[in-house]
């Protein structure tokens, strides 16, 4: 952009910057030509020189005569100089200069640099940085014992009918986190039935075992993986939001704002949310068992010789209470850890855009990690104990 | 060339779906004037301003920038036209993710050819420009609103854009602030020959800079006044105007 619109048309002069102390021991800096970002400058180090040199200068003046149309390109070097200058305790006169630019440069110094604002950029070991990450680390898991217990003093205080929260948050945190994942739980699961049975099929046809097939989609399904599947779902989907949403409410400030009207975030906010998750993630358990099993019944019918009442009787004798009670545990426990994950990054979130999409991959990552974790410790726990 | 239209607004129709905020909207922003677009809360000045630069677009009308149509354009020559301003968002608009220098920069290094070192002056200079030396280096979250929305001034000029869209400047600042804001919008219009735009329901700000200024009227949904503030203050026929630039304190009569 133009300073002098009458020569926006004009040839460009190329930019020219040179110096020289006249008789009074004053730098005499002369630009000439279009200073312009877009075209290339002279560097203005030959002024920087002489006003380090000895006997320092008595002085800068400026002689722009000759000067073109200007920019911002003009006023950087410009603030080089005076910043040197002022370095080096040598007085300015900026009379030479064109009005706008002496405007300019003077509210570019109106407001003195900040003491102690300017970082210096530090290089950090190896030993150092490896220092921090495991700091970081126990802080996290501190952070996240701490979160805990905070979330069981707010259970203990809504067992007791004094939490502060709103039913209507409870239901709607509900259906979002049930009802409305019921279509992506039907196809995983159904999907994973049908899998099983495939499988299934083929390794225990051959035998003349093929109806047992009923029998391994039931108990994969029941005892396993329509828990974890759920889980994994829900984790990256329910444990997600939750993560997202509470961090931007920490951004926008919405979590301090209900704190300074007395209410304890953790309560109204994440309680409910981890409610909502522990309660549905079992019920989306169970029926994505029967959508597993229904899968495996299709491919078994279309794949084998075998009737559908006989399979499904199969499948029946093959269900017992335990395999049934211990995934829907396993459901529980899979449901609380997503929760408690999502929920403790969104409220440990950082201020600002980038912090929540850290917040809310580290709470997937943290579920899914929980979840498999703690799987297999089950897994041999209800081996140990012959469930 | 200052003085000629910059930017013309034609018979411009503002609406969310069915919703009409504003209609009818016509006026002419001159080349190197300070324009503010003034009126209550709600009544679609931020609104008006995301459709001149691009955001939204109108049910009817149009936006005209040096008498080619900004909306009836293709796509490639929209975004040509977008790099000719710059625009400070109410709350700064940083990215949060980088330092103020790194946003400064970032414009600088998409749309110019200028090497890193030539950038650093760049934007020490901006952000010095806004009284922000020294910060180079600090990310926006640890900054106050005050401090970020100068960033963001710093951001909006750092290409030094013929045009300079202010959405609420003023609203944030401590009274020093704003006023040394002020002096920054009038000598960047004088110095540099930037034409302003200015969303802003601050009196005492609207008087200190306004070339002219355009009233819109939530209730009316159309403008109201256009003119230099302190004519409309005193000689606007519509005492809606008067009110609004007085206050209400000389509700129906001219002051």
């Amino acid at each position: 952009m133009a300073a002098d619109p009458a020569g926006a048309h004009g040839m460009t002069e190329p930019a020219s910057l040179d110096c020289h102390r006249d008789a009074d021991g004053v730098v005499q800096v002369r630009f000439a030509g279009d200073w312009r970002l877009a075209d290339p400058l002279p560097a203005a180090d030959p002024v920087l020189a002489e006003l380090r040199s000895t006997p320092a200068p008595r002085g800068v003046a400026f002689e722009t005569g000759s000067l073109g149309r200007w920019d911002t390109a003009l006023l950087t070097r410009l603030v080089a100089i005076c910043s040197a200058a002022d370095a080096a305790g040598v007085p300015v006169a900026d009379a030479g200069l064109p009005p706008g630019a002496r405007r300019l440069l003077h509210l570019a110094f109106a407001v003195k640099e900040r003491e102690g604002a300017r970082r210096a950029d530090r290089q950090r070991s190896v030993a150092e940085q490896v220092g921090e990450a495991t700091l970081g680390l126990w802080a996290a898991l501190v952070e996240l014992v701490a979160f805990l217990g905070v979330a069981a003093r707010a259970f203990g205080r809504m067992a007791r009918g004094r939490a502060t929260y709103q039913r209507s948050d409870l239901l709607v945190a509900m259906q979002e986190a049930g009802a409305e994942s019921l279509p992506i739980v039907s196809l995983i699961c159904f999907l994973i039935g049908m899998i099983f049975a495939f499988v299934g099929v083929r390794q225990l046809e051959p035998f003349g075992a093929g109806i047992y097939v009923a029998d391994l989609v039931a108990v994969a399904m029941v005892r396993e993986m329509a828990p974890i599947m759920t889980a994994i779902i829900m984790a990256g989907r329910t444990g997600a939001a939750y993560a997202a949403g509470l961090g931007t409410m920490k951004v926008n400030e919405e979590i301090d704002a209900l704190s300074s009207m007395g209410v304890d975030p953790v309560e109204f906010l994440v309680l409910p949310r981890l409610v909502a998750l522990i309660v549905m993630l079992p019920l989306l358990s169970l029926y994505g068992s029967l959508l597993g099993i229904l899968g495996g019944t299709v491919v078994s019918l279309a794949m084998m010789d075998v009737g559908l009442l006989q399979y499904l009787t199969e499948t029946g004798d093959s269900m017992e209470l335990s395999s049934l009670l211990g995934g829907l545990f396993k459901a529980f426990v899979y449901g609380s850890l997503v929760a408690i994950a999502g929920c403790q990054q969104g409220m440990a979130c950082g201020s600002s855009a980038m912090a929540v999409g850290q917040a809310t991959t580290r709470a997937v990552v943290m579920g899914i990690v929980l979840i498999i974790v703690s799987a297999a410790i089950l897994t041999v726990i209800y081996i140990t104990l012959d469930i | 060339m200052r003085g000629t239209d910059h930017i013309v607004v034609s018979h411009l129709t503002m609406a969310y779906g069915d919703f009409v905020i504003q209609r009818d909207l016509d006026f002419t922003v001159r080349r190197g004037e300070v324009f503010v677009v003034m009126g209550g809360s709600g009544c679609g000045k931020t609104t008006l301003l995301k459709h001149m630069v691009g955001l939204k677009a109108p049910a009817a009308g149009d936006v005209l920038y040096d008498g080619g149509s900004f909306w009836q354009a293709t796509d490639e020559e929209r975004e040509q036209a977008k790099r000719r301003f710059g625009i400070l968002f109410q709350g700064g608009a940083l990215w949060s993710s980088m330092t103020l220098a790194e946003n400064v920069a970032l414009p600088l290094r998409l749309f110019t050819g200028l090497g890193e070192g030539e950038i650093r002056a760049v934007t020490g200079y901006k952000l010095a420009l806004v009284g922000l030396a020294g910060f180079d280096d600090y990310y926006p979250s640890e900054l106050s609103g005050g401090m970020r929305k100068r960033a963001g001034l710093a951001r909006a000029m750092a290409l030094d854009p013929e045009i300079l869209y202010f959405d609420e400047p003023s609203s944030g600042l401590d009274p020093l602030s704003a006023r040394l804001l002020d002096e920054l919008i009038l000598e960047l219009r004088d110095s540099l020959g930037t034409t302003i735009v200015v969303v802003s329901h601050e009196l005492a700000s609207i008087f200190a800079i306004a070339d002219r200024a355009l009233y819109l009227d939530t209730d009316a949904k159309t403008q109201l006044g256009l003119g230099n503030p302190k004519e409309l203050r005193d000689q606007s026929p519509d005492p809606r105007v008067r009110a609004f630039l007085t206050r209400g304190e000389s509700a129906g009569v001219a002051a």
